[in-house]
């Protein structure tokens, strides 16, 4: 452990705290554009309910998808750099979300969504105001989901050339420096945990008290 | 897809390393998480520990797992024992969940006829709790078995063998290689989750019986 605790180590622009800033920033916009896609095809899927079988069909054959093969294949076919990189974590991080607001959004009591019709609710209001928010605890078990897969993946993508702490372990394990590879992987480790409890923060945060299963985890 | 035929022998040989590395942990992760799993039912305290530490080692990424391995484990960073002992402790934290779920959908009224039966408690876990439990179980390990075999991949990048040795090898050299292992990865994975549901069926008689 001597590696992760040596100055040297945390300056320059190879050191930890740039590679950390990379990795996160992988993760965040990573999951900004995969939310932009999912959670409006997920809720108009839940709310409509037609195409379900779609979505539950392609989130179970992802998780047998490798992502090492769908991040070499992307990058064969885009060229090394930022976007493939991109293009591959988005792909792995769209089903989870979109399957998470699907599922949160046909779970909520008909009854509810009846009633909102009842007062005199235009569709988008019931979406908006009810169904959303009602779902909000699934939803966020699609994000937090997507946000394991994209940490984990991000870490992989250094192999075809990306930044982020997978840099430490490739490049250790190239020049036999078992101790830098052991350094980046217990802070992969450390970030992956960190991300996942932000959003455990952000559902406390965001999902009504009211709302039945909001102190529920993720649908891991 | 010429390449699958050419090199059969390396594809079988791919296959039979990956089929390995992904199944050994989904049965040694089984036989951990049937008592642990047991446990967390029992034991408000217990539960209280053992679900947020599955949880974190759940959000553990793959290729960190295996790297940190050796450390804990004394072994060498290309011993197949890292991806062994790291898949099976996905397994574990992904199962115990699903096997105390499980035993605790039980309802009461059976577990109070087994006592009245004269069951001991062993023989009333394993007669009667545990295969009513057996579909819960079969849904954790259908997920633990598909994913397992999807990781196994990650293995190659620090050398180990499988499938993730095709990617590799076709991302330097022969894209053909790489849907070989891509092809081989899906089928694996189908059939893994076609013969858990199987087994489910066989397990549980009762449930067809009852229709």
């Amino acid at each position: 452990m001597g590696w992760l605790f040596d100055p040297a180590h945390w300056s320059g622009s190879t050191g930890i705290p740039v590679r950390i800033v990379e990795h996160f920033t992988y993760t965040w916009l990573t999951l900004l554009i995969a939310a932009v896609i999912a959670v409006p095809l997920g809720a108009f899927v839940g709310h409509t309910g037609r195409g379900g079988f779609l979505i539950v069909g392609l989130t179970n054959g992802l998780r047998a998808l490798p992502t090492l093969a769908v991040l070499i294949i992307v990058v064969l076919w885009a060229g090394i750099g930022d976007v493939p990189v991109y293009t591959a974590l988005v792909l792995l991080a769209v089903p989870p979300i979109m399957a998470g607001t699907y599922a949160g959004i046909r779970a909520v009591e008909p009854s509810i969504v009846d009633a909102a019709r009842g007062v005199g609710m235009h569709e988008g209001g019931v979406l908006l105001q009810v169904e959303l928010p009602n779902a909000l605890p699934l939803v966020f078990g699609g994000f937090r989901g997507a946000a394991l897969q994209v940490v984990s993946t991000a870490t992989i993508a250094a192999y075809v050339g990306a930044g982020g702490l997978g840099r430490f372990v490739f490049d250790g394990l190239a020049f036999q420096e078992y101790d830098q590879m052991l350094g980046g992987a217990v802070l992969v480790a450390v970030l992956a945990v960190l991300v996942d409890l932000v959003f455990v923060g952000l559902q406390k945060l965001t999902v009504s008290p009211g709302v039945v299963g909001a102190g529920s985890g993720g649908n891991r | 897809m010429t390449w699958i035929f050419e090199n059969w022998d390396k594809f079988l040989e791919a296959s039979g390393v990956h089929l390995r590395l992904a199944v050994i942990p989904v049965l040694l992760g089984l036989v951990v998480a049937i008592p642990l799993g047991w446990l967390a039912n029992r034991s408000r305290s217990a539960s209280a520990v053992l679900m947020p530490l599955s949880n974190v080692l759940y959000t553990v990424p793959s290729l960190a797992m295996i790297v940190i391995m050796p450390v804990l484990l004394g072994s060498k960073i290309l011993d197949e024992i890292n991806i062994i002992v790291a898949l099976t402790i996905y397994t574990v934290a992904l199962l115990i969940r699903n096997i105390a779920d499980g035993l605790h959908s039980v309802p009461g009224h059976v577990v109070a006829a087994a006592n009245a039966m004269g069951f001991r408690p062993l023989r009333r876990f394993l007669t009667v709790e545990l295969p009513l439990a057996v579909p819960v179980t079969i849904a954790g390990l259908r997920v633990a078995m598909v994913s397992n075999i999807s990781m196994v991949s990650i293995g190659a990048l620090i050398g180990l063998g499988g499938y993730g040795q095709l990617f590799i090898q076709g991302f330097q050299s022969n894209e053909d290689i790489i849907w070989a292992g891509l092809i081989g990865t899906l089928v694996l994975a189908f059939i893994g989750d076609v013969l858990l549901q199987l087994a489910g069926r066989v397990l549980t008689p009762w449930v067809r019986a009852g229709r």
